[in-house]
């Protein structure tokens, strides 16, 4: 649905966006993820046909989105960074307008305007003016602008930012739902919002990407994925540590009564895990094991192993 | 093609029925009329002398104010158009919908020029005055109106290039009225004659450069001539400014 090919964006000498190229099929939810900067709005500004690419090109349902912006932008819901209003309309208003804008009229401009009011639960405020709209509902009503026409592409820059946990999983659990007949990307850099949301993530540092794959994927190249976590009682950490040495690298110490163990697999350990092996072990000491698990590795160890903070020139 | 035209007008009619209600919504288009209405007022009857002229015609004590009039109340009703859009952000929205960037730009002027065109209306108790009073001749009335009328949109024009050269409407303000008072000027007597000293060339040039002036168009308006040439000049003016606007825009899309 969604074909990014070499995609570069200049600004003078700032190179933005550096040959980035992936595509986007229906049915998925693609997480943007990279530090501020990183040129995730830039990239989304050029999915969307707002700003023009220096090289390469997008097309989005086989439409060019600079050469043919109206036919792409036909397809497109897009909410951009900060949730921009009109301030000064009141939400049906503002929702009435777009939905002009989109070629509605008559019976299914209501319809469209009440669909989206309704998907976004904005119906308390629908009167009101936007200005005088808390954050959470501003957020909500460019969303719902975004949705208003059912577009089979939805492209939203930090679709949570600024909102309450509360309304973050509103947002989430509303992408998730949405997601299974659109291609969705939304940028985020909230990692957690990854895994609950996304089917695949790409991750942009500098203006390239730096990974690309499943939630999953990308956890397993964390530095501590793989590791095995051993809680046993009745035997000291000494000997604990004396046991397991051949598995991994391990660290136990007495805690609460118990001995808790981590064992870090070495390089090149075997592919489906060290956990049997450590049971294994364990099993054969006689110790009674209360707890034995394998760490996943976690998304901000890997975004931060990839990622470059701004400071480090 | 027929269908393609139909979208487009729907498109401006869209933008300029949003930008209306902005304008409504806000004190802008009520402090504007109300101003613009209370100043050709003053000007017209107290300034202007119409009862002591003793002549029911409209051309001095009220047209010949409205290029000083606009020079300061055009500006400050289009500083908002496109700088208010850069501020909030919502440049990003409007222009990544189904429409051109073209069609808001023509949307956006048309509604605020329609805000102008309202108040120039409203200013028809001057003309019942004059024909309570006298005998005016309405032809060259009508006249002055539409000059008045293609001079404020010559000016807006000019005020929604400057708009979108930044997100802070007091200078987008500040520069259309430099830019506009320089467009008066160009045509005025001082002026020129300044010029042609300077120059010390002949009169070719300087009436080129006079030929610029929305003053040198505007007068024939005023005295009730309605000059083809004049009708262009304005239309060419408007038509160059929202270009402008265009050719802004993009600049600043692309970065």
């Amino acid at each position: 649905m969604i074909e990014v090919k070499g995609l570069s964006k200049s600004f003078g000498p700032i190179r933005a966006v550096r040959d980035v190229s992936f595509t986007v099929t229906k049915g998925e939810i693609l997480g943007f993820l990279g530090p501020n900067g990183a040129g995730k709005s830039t990239t989304m500004r050029m999915i969307t046909g707002y700003v023009p690419p220096s090289d390469g090109k997008v097309t989005v349902g086989g439409h060019d989105a600079w050469e043919d912006q109206l036919a792409a932008r036909r397809l497109i819901g897009y909410l951009p960074e900060n949730a921009p209003l009109y301030t000064d309309m009141t939400v049906r208003a503002f929702l009435e307008f777009v939905a002009d804008l989109r070629g509605f009229d008559g019976a299914r401009k209501k319809q469209a305007v009440d669909r989206s009011i309704e998907t976004c639960s904005l119906q308390r405020v629908v009167h009101q003016q936007i200005e005088t709209l808390s954050k959470g509902y501003r957020h909500r009503t460019c969303l719902a602008q975004a949705i208003l026409h059912d577009p089979p592409v939805l492209i939203m820059d930090e679709p949570t930012d600024g909102l309450d946990p509360n309304q973050k999983q509103e947002v989430r659990t509303l992408i998730r739902r949405m997601g299974a007949e659109k291609t969705i990307i939304f940028s985020t850099h909230i990692l957690e919002e990854v895994e609950a949301a996304c089917t695949r993530a790409i991750i942009i540092d500098r203006g390239q990407i730096v990974a690309n794959g499943t939630p999953g994927d990308l956890k397993r190249k964390a530095p501590t994925a793989g590791a095995v976590v051993l809680r046993v009682t009745g035997v000291a950490p000494e000997a604990v540590e004396g046991a397991l040495k051949g598995v991994g690298t391990v660290k136990a110490q007495a805690e609460g009564g118990a001995v808790v163990a981590r064992i870090e697999p070495k390089a090149g350990a075997r592919s489906d895990g060290i956990a049997g092996e450590v049971f294994e072990i364990a099993k054969k000491s006689g110790w009674s094991v209360r707890e034995l698990h394998t760490e996943e590795g976690r998304l901000d160890e890997v975004f931060r192993a990839i990622t470059r903070p701004d400071t480090v020139k | 093609m027929n269908a393609n035209c139909c979208t487009a007008c729907r498109n401006v009619a869209t933008v300029a029925k949003r930008e209306l209600y902005g304008y409504f919504l806000s004190p802008v288009a009520y402090v504007f009329v109300v101003i613009f209405l209370a100043l050709t007022g003053f000007f017209t009857f107290m300034a202007g002398g119409f009862f002591e002229r003793g002549e029911a015609s409209l051309s001095w004590p009220f047209f010949s104010w409205h290029p000083w009039l606009y020079l300061f109340l055009v500006p400050a009703v289009g500083m908002r158009l496109w700088a208010e859009e850069h501020r909030l952000g919502t440049m990003e929205l409007l222009l990544t919908m189904p429409i051109t960037p073209w069609q808001a730009i023509v949307g956006k002027f048309l509604a605020s020029w329609a805000v102008l065109a309202l108040a120039l209306v409203l200013t028809f108790p001057i003309v019942l005055s004059a024909a309570f009073l006298g005998d005016p001749d309405l032809g060259a009335i009508i006249c002055g109106y539409c000059g008045s009328f293609l001079l404020a949109g010559g000016y807006l024009s000019v005020t929604c290039m400057t708009s979108a050269m930044t997100r802070n409407q007091v200078i987008s303000f500040i520069i259309a009225v430099v830019v506009l008072l320089f467009l008066i000027l160009a045509g005025f007597p001082v002026v020129t004659d300044i010029i042609q000293k300077l120059l010390r060339g002949g009169s070719g040039l300087v009436d080129f450069i006079a030929s610029f002036s929305v003053m040198t168009h505007f007068y024939a308006f005023q005295k009730g001539v309605l000059d083809l040439r004049d009708v262009a000049f304005f239309l060419s003016l408007i038509g160059f400014s929202l270009f402008t606007t265009s050719v802004i825009l993009r600049a600043q899309r692309s970065g």
